[in-house]
């Protein structure tokens, strides 16, 4: 019982950070109907900023963890979204408009070179930095197993709250949801009643990468270590929890998220935990096979 | 580097300098994180490292890079409305020479490829980078049946690479099988599983469809990984028995009762000849896959393959029964795929779960859709290009995976339509004889 | 135009479609005769494209019964067939009224692989295609010219035999969508919306099309349309549909005239739309 506690904590952990990611994928994926692949390696840029950002603050001897926090969320937010905005114009916008399939491989080739620029110019060794939030509250002392919510694991859980929360409200109720939602539906509609669609699409990339920010300084904070490779798999599982959720459902990507981390950590601990990530994929498969159009997607009606 | 954008005219100097001082400055932004700051291990803590000299010299390589380029862009689109106004060749001529031009190429391609073992007999690294060029152009011949022509996206095909090779390995080391009694075997296992993954996901539709096959791909190597007892894990199999010419060796010493290449042919042993035995399998191989696509594509299913990617919905309207073409297309790429999963475990002699990650599959897929879905020959010229620039990195090697990325987003964003976009119809009425008036007076 | 009485091809009973909370289709009966054209008109959103997606097997029905009684293979229910087999063996063959041709294929490929399930057979499931035997070699030629004297000819196409089907222009691509439907060997063949952006001569060659199919081959044919000039002159019979169900029924002189149908499908000023026959 504290064992499932336990793991319900951890689960609920990584399921934010997959959530925050997914989220990126599905607002990408309903805007222009494409895979974005890099956004994993976005979220793995945005760990390696964060970790320069951490050791820069060590080396001036900043102590205080609010301010350091505050200040590396900021860095990492500013320069990743930096890179969001640079992948969309560079490799996805010239080729809006052609196949389905152009801007997938485009994605794939971003994402391979993203992973090897970094391994080039941050080196391929993994890189610890010294924990940043240590301990947390005992929840339960029961004979044999104590049950612990970290301080990291209550950073991420409520940042992830109030983020999703700022989101919700962003895309429901400013200019820029109604205008992102607008491009949704109907691109040319929207960019016939004055909506500047591209401009609107470049945001939802710096949106996505921002989000996928908060998660890589989470990880970097929570893990300690980062390498060139994390984006990967955190990519693939982000996109998995989108797809499990309803691509192009924000809450549903949370949703996604959540489930994705939970299925993960429960099977690790009580099952085998090599093959963890088989059983995130059979999940995905079965739930795809039963609602082909996700948890909480809207089911697609065949137009015929 | 960091922005290619085609503007829609061509500009003027001052415009073009501040386009450049535009692109620098998002580079910049874009370097500051990754090449002027880096964390390096200083005695078990990281430290931070400037690198503002390299950063700088990054930006103004950026700054007149893209000064040229912008420079060149405008050039090749004036040439090309120059000769656009020049020609009065209509779209159907352009497309009929484009098939000449393919076909030309193709034969070339052909005479070169069975020349080149000749040519370079005694250059190893020439002979084996041509021979993975084959594996891909395989491949890719492979998934074109499943991506470039029935329209379903795969990312895991290399699932069907991995059941392929580890077929082999097994029949092989385990009990004794050859070469060729393995091949059919380890091709049918492909297409089985091929069967096996198509049958849940019919009904999934496009990047469902892509994300659940990219799951099989992993789950078909996260066990190989894990079940130890059966795959021997990521240790992997090796001596794996390489394939005999009819029975003939290429060791330098005959096994029991047999004899080897060299010695039956009175030549000198020379490890040069396994290598070009392999390099013929894998072209013979080659040409048979291509013949049999071919073939197939001009047949009833392979045109059917063809009207499902083009619309699904009336294939059903007009009487198709579309779980099976699907099924077929499956399972004959996934066939394809344990075909040459089969010869690279005999070519490397050793398999291990490394070489079956999803990276395998997305280059596998680039040169599908690199090449421009469906066309044969693209694929040859995209798994040709795909396999070299890296190869020409070699000489910087921690580049070349860098340029692959890189040379992936130039061409797909130069060619969306991929190399060789141009589709040849399975059949023309003018081909029978028919006189129509159009184009034969052209 | 009084022709002899025939049988009935196709008998629709109490059909009802819904979806959700909403009913497209509410108890809808309607028979279709051999041999014959009937038509079907209604508002917009009237149900006429789902009283089609239901016939042709891409929706199923929520209650009641599509019977049809086919020439050669007796009675087929078409409620319980998944689409393909609508096709394959009722030979129930549809349009589309946002055309759905392969774009990227040829005209005369376009109209071969309507023939697939022959060829196929022919090609001995592509093990005899595959080896280029004679047999196989044989049909596809017949098909290809059966294709070319009944169809490419006919519907003006042969010129364009070769082209890629999608960069036609409309009117013609129209036209081809028809003569693939033709190449399933229909019994019965359902248009929707033929006339959709034919020019008036383009309209006329359409109405001279739809006679000589139901009058020369016996093809029954089921006519959605919007295009007055067409429906009111070809049609034997017309099913008018508002909200799902059947207000008229009868020739066109009759539905014309019918008070119920001038109010509900036209609206109460615009009678002389509809009797003035055409529309724009």
């Amino acid at each position: 019982m504290a064992y499932a506690l336990q793991q319900l904590i951890n689960g609920l952990t990584l399921g934010a950070m997959y959530g925050l990611i997914a989220i990126g994928y599905t607002m990408v994926y309903g805007i222009i109907g494409m895979i974005n692949f890099a956004h994993g390696d976005i979220f793995m840029v945005s760990a390696f900023i964060a970790v320069t950002a951490f050791t820069i603050l060590a080396a001036a001897d900043v102590t205080s963890i609010p301010l350091a926090l505050t200040f590396v969320l900021i860095v990492s937010i500013f320069f990743t979204s930096a890179y969001g905005w640079a992948v969309e114009r560079t490799a996805y916008r010239p080729l809006r408009g052609s196949t389905r399939l152009a801007p997938l491989i485009s994605a794939i080739g971003v994402s391979i070179f993203l992973q090897n620029s970094v391994q080039l110019t941050q080196g391929a060794r993994v890189k610890p930095i010294p924990p940043v939030l240590e301990g947390g509250i005992v929840l339960w002392d029961a004979p044999g197993f104590t049950v612990q919510i970290g301080w990291s694991q209550m950073l991420i859980i409520v940042t992830t709250v109030i983020l999703m929360s700022a989101f919700t409200w962003m895309i429901t109720q400013t200019p820029f949801g109604r205008q992102q939602r607008a491009c949704e539906q109907d691109r040319t509609m929207a960019s016939l009643l004055g909506v500047n669609v591209d401009r609107t699409i470049s945001y939802t990339f710096m949106l996505g990468a921002a989000l996928a920010a908060v998660a890589g300084v989470m990880v970097t904070v929570y893990y300690g270590v980062v390498d060139f490779f994390i984006g990967f798999l955190a990519g693939i599982k982000a996109f998995t929890a989108a797809v499990l959720g309803g691509i192009g459902s924000l809450p549903g990507a949370m949703l996604g998220g959540l489930l994705i981390g939970l299925i993960e950590s429960f099977w690790a601990a009580y099952l085998w935990a090599e093959y963890k990530d088989v059983a995130t994929f059979g999940i995905l498969c079965l739930v795809l096979m039963l609602r082909p159009s996700g948890l909480l997607g809207r089911p697609e009606v065949e137009k015929v | 580097m960091s922005a290619v954008v085609f503007a829609r005219h061509a500009m003027t100097p001052a415009e073009r300098l501040r386009d450049a001082g535009w692109v620098a400055f998002v580079g910049l932004i874009l370097g500051i994180p990754l090449v002027g700051l880096t964390t390096v291990d200083v005695g078990g803590r990281l430290g931070v490292e400037t690198r503002f000299g390299l950063l700088a010299a990054a930006v103004a390589a950026v700054f007149a890079g893209r000064l040229l380029l912008r420079w060149a862009i405008d050039q090749a689109r004036n040439r090309k409305q120059d000769r656009d106004r020049a020609s009065t060749a209509t779209a159907a001529d352009r497309a009929h020479g484009a098939q000449r031009v393919v076909n030309v190429l193709g034969w070339v391609a052909l005479g070169a490829s069975i020349a080149l073992p000749i040519v370079f007999s005694d250059n190893r690294y020439v002979v084996d980078t041509a021979t993975t060029v084959l594996i891909y152009v395989m491949l890719g011949w492979g998934l074109n049946v499943v991506v470039g022509l029935a329209g379903l996206l795969d990312l895991g095909y290399v699932a069907f690479y991995a059941v392929g090779a580890y077929s082999y390995a097994l029949l092989s080391t385990q009990f004794g099988w050859s070469f060729w009694e393995a091949l059919p075997v380890s091709g049918a296992m492909a297409a089985t599983f091929g069967i096996l993954l198509g049958y849940p996901i019919l009904r999934l539709r496009g990047d469902y469809l892509a994300i659940v096959t990219l799951g099989f791909g992993e789950i078909v190597r996260i066990i190989l990984v894990n079940w130890t007892e059966f795959s021997n894990g990521p240790n992997g199999i090796s001596s794996i028995p390489r394939p005999s010419f009819f029975g003939l060796d290429f060791s330098r010493s005959a096994p029991e009762g047999g004899q080897t290449f060299a010695g039956f042919f009175g030549l000198e042993f020379s490890p040069m000849h396994r290598l070009i035995f392999l390099y013929y399998l894998i072209l013979v191989l080659a040409l048979l896959t291509h013949a049999f696509v071919s073939r197939l594509r001009k047949l009833p299913v392979g045109r059917a393959w063809e009207a499902l990617r083009e619309d699904e919905i009336a294939c059903q309207a007009m009487g198709m029964n579309t779980t099976n073409i699907k099924l077929s297309a499956f399972a004959i790429g996934a066939m394809l795929g344990g075909f040459a999963g089969v010869f690279f475990a005999a070519r490397q002699g050793f398999i291990s779960p490394e070489s079956f990650t999803f990276t395998e599959s997305a280059i596998i897929l680039a040169i599908v859709v690199l090449g421009g879905m469906g066309s044969q020959m693209g694929v040859v010229l995209a798994a040709t290009l795909l396999v070299l620039i890296p190869e020409f990195g070699r000489n910087f090697a921690e580049y070349r995976m860098l340029l692959f990325g890189l040379a992936m987003v130039l061409i797909m964003v130069w060619r969306p339509g991929g190399l060789l976009s141009h589709r040849e119809p399975t059949v023309r009425l003018n081909a029978l004889g028919k006189a129509s008036a159009t184009k034969e007076a052209a | 135009m009084s022709k002899t009485p025939t049988s009935t091809l196709l008998s629709v009973r109490n059909l009802t479609m819904r979806f959700g909370g909403l009913t497209a289709i509410d108890d809808l009966s309607l028979e279709v005769p051999a041999g014959r054209i009937t038509g079907i008109i209604g508002p917009n959103g009237a149900g006429k494209t789902t009283l089609f997606n239901c016939l042709t097997g891409f929706y199923k029905p929520t209650t009641g019964t599509l019977r049809l009684a086919h020439p050669t293979r007796g009675e087929m229910r078409l409620e319980a067939l998944p689409s393909h087999r609508v096709a394959r063996d009722a030979q129930v063959v549809r349009t589309f009224q946002n055309i759905r041709l392969f774009p990227k294929m040829t005209v005369l490929e376009n109209l071969i692989v309507a023939q697939h399930n022959v060829l196929q057979r022919a090609s001995k499931f592509s093990i005899a295609g595959l080896f280029k035997l004679p047999g196989y070699r044989q049909a596809e030629r017949e098909a290809i010219e059966r294709d070319d004297a009944m169809w490419l000819q006919r519907l003006k196409l042969e010129h364009l035999a070769d082209d890629a089907a999608g960069d036609l222009p409309y009117g013609i691509q129209r036209r081809i969508e028809i003569g693939r439907a033709l190449c399933v060997d229909p019994v019965l063949l359902c248009l929707d919306e033929p006339a959709a952006g034919l020019n008036p001569r383009e309209s006329a060659e359409l109405n001279e099309l739809l006679l000589y199919l139901c009058g020369e081959m016996g093809i029954a044919i089921l006519l959605i349309e919007h295009d007055m000039s067409v429906v009111m002159n070809v049609s034997d019979h017309i099913g008018v549909i508002s909200y799902g169900r059947k207000i008229a029924e009868g020739t066109p002189e009759h539905v014309k005239h019918d008070p119920q149908v001038i109010k509900a499908y036209l609206g109460e000023d615009e009678e002389e739309e509809v009797t003035g026959g055409a529309t724009a």
